[in-house]
């Protein structure tokens, strides 16, 4: 049997009360809010926090407010299932509401909320394993040990960023608000990311991400299109976010490419995007962006299916999801479906 | 630390004391002699915790009892009213939509939710709904059509079940003590 190990746990009524409690417990202590993430790892003692802080009793994060003319506000412990299902998020931010639906099944969608998804833990098959299973290997750089088992040459972790959500937040030009001790901070959804497996967020541990600031959706399209062995449960192993602002004769005045799950952040194809500015999609310049939105992603082999298939899929899933937004025929379909 | 909890399970308030750390799924189980809900892969991988909070489907296995106080929890315990089993049972037996029955607790409440909110689902309805419930023997398209047949049922566009004949199906049995 797989228990959890022995905690104190808070239930805070505010945020400010939450601020406090997780200072005071310092490294001992962490946030939760669904628990859909962190408990599987504490069974699996990659966590042993002493004091938990659950942050579902604070009724402000659950609240999804403004419109998509104004902008949105999804508070951190919005459930994904409400995320998924939101009218406005659907109308104006297509990507995100996809991609919240496409996390794991239903009645962990009940359970695990936006701000948990983003602050998912990085994944690797060498790492997301029992205690035993890791201690019969000889533990790896991330939990117990000193070296990474996937590139043991390595000086860092190589774990993947899992999220569903970030790359969609990302591509829709989100940012995040972090309040700590020190105050209140607002950044863009990708500077919530760093390219290291094991200190994978630039959130501190003791700031507490509250909610998720969608801008005015003003003339933005946008699709998540994911990759994964089973039409649910499966974590991706592919993440694709595309979202375009056209303008006057379908013209693209300004795109975003964001993969998922092909390194340890989420990688944003800057250079990919830049082609399509100015331009009208054709099935040709497609082919084109396609090819070099994938050319970031270097799969390692720490993940489900093999690094060829994923590395040509990274191409496959941006081609399908510029397809779909131009409307063009595709293969396959948007979100988790297979 | 250990917390003293009234759980609402069933209809019925319930005083368990028990580890903060302990979940829903174990206190169910190991406190209060409910072993209906059943003890997968304890990870949120597999669905057949499923439980029904407010009459929500979510995983007992990572559930807190701490997170749930105040909240009205169904277990498949309370799914038959008053000796007699719910028209969700009726049809899983009739269909055989259970074989080794270790999902089926999962799948009789989430499938419950799904009933409650939309009387009529189409096929990609009830397969989309119940995508977080694994089986590993019946290939799912029993436990489909057992739901559908539920719900035409409560619509009235199927007939009842007789009762006379078919499997035992319409009584609940008596409980002959011990755990399962």
């Amino acid at each position: 049997m797989l228990r959890l190990p022995p905690f104190t746990y808070l239930a805070p009524r505010t945020l400010e009360q939450a601020v406090g409690q997780i200072g005071e417990a310092g490294p001992e202590g962490m946030l939760v809010a669904g628990g859909t993430d962190l408990y599987p790892n504490m069974k699996r003692r990659q966590f042993e926090p002493k004091v938990l802080v659950g942050l579902r009793g604070i009724r402000d994060l659950g609240r999804i407010s403004g419109t998509p003319a104004q902008g949105l506000a999804i508070g951190a412990c919005a459930t994904l299932a409400q995320v998924a299902s939101h009218p406005a998020v659907a109308e104006g931010y297509r990507a995100l509401a996809l991609a919240a639906g496409a996390v794991s099944t239903p009645p962990l969608r009940n359970m695990g909320t936006l701000g948990g998804n983003l602050c998912l833990d990085t994944r690797c098959n060498y790492y997301n394993q029992t205690y035993h299973w890791r201690k019969s290997i000889g533990f790896c750089m991330k939990k117990d040990g000193d070296i990474c088992l996937v590139a043991p040459g390595s000086p860092r972790c190589w774990a993947l960023s899992s999220t569903d959500a970030a790359p969609a937040a990302i591509a829709l030009g989100a940012r995040v608000r972090l309040v700590g001790a020190g105050g209140e901070r607002v950044v863009s959804a990708a500077d919530l990311y760093r390219d290291d497996g094991m200190r994978y967020l630039s959130k501190a541990p003791d700031e507490i991400l509250v909610d998720v600031i969608l801008p005015p959706a003003d003339g933005w399209r946008s699709t998540y299109w994911k990759l994964r062995r089973r039409g649910s449960f499966d974590f991706p192993i592919l993440g694709v976010a595309v979202a375009l602002r056209s303008g006057p004769g379908g013209v693209i005045e300004d795109a975003r490419i964001v993969l998922g799950a092909v390194a340890s952040r989420p990688v944003v194809a800057t250079r990919a995007a830049g082609l399509v500015m100015g331009q009208r999609l054709t099935a040709d310049l497609i082919g084109r962006v396609a090819q070099a939105a994938s050319e970031p992603a270097k799969p390692l082999d720490n993940a489900d299916l093999t690094i060829g298939y994923r590395k040509r899929m990274a191409r496959v899933y941006v081609e399908r999801a510029l397809r779909e937004l131009a409307g063009l025929p595709y293969d396959g379909a948007p979100g988790g479906a297979r | 630390m250990k917390v003293a909890l009234t759980l609402r399970i069933n209809g019925e308030a319930r005083d368990v004391i028990a580890p903060v750390h302990k979940t829903l799924l174990e206190v169910l189980r190991e406190d209060l002699g409910l072993t209906g809900t059943k003890h997968g892969c304890e990870l949120g991988e597999c669905g057949t915790c499923t439980v029904l909070v407010d009459g929500t489907p979510v995983l007992s296995c990572l559930t807190l009892p701490v997170e749930v106080q105040d909240r009205e929890i169904t277990t498949i315990e309370g799914l038959a009213r008053g000796g007699e089993l719910h028209p969700l049972q009726v049809a899983f037996t009739e269909l055989g939509a259970a074989q080794c029955g270790y999902c089926t607790p999962g799948m009789l409440l989430a499938a419950k939710a799904l009933l409650d909110r939309n009387p009529a689902p189409a096929r990609e309805d009830v397969s989309a709904w119940l995508a977080g419930n694994l089986c590993r023997c019946t290939g799912y398209l029993k436990i489909l059509e057992a739901v559908e047949l539920a719900a035409a049922r409560a619509r009235g566009d199927a007939p009842q079940p007789t009762g006379d004949g078919g499997p035992p199906a319409a009584r609940v049995p008596q409980r002959s003590g011990g755990a399962s």
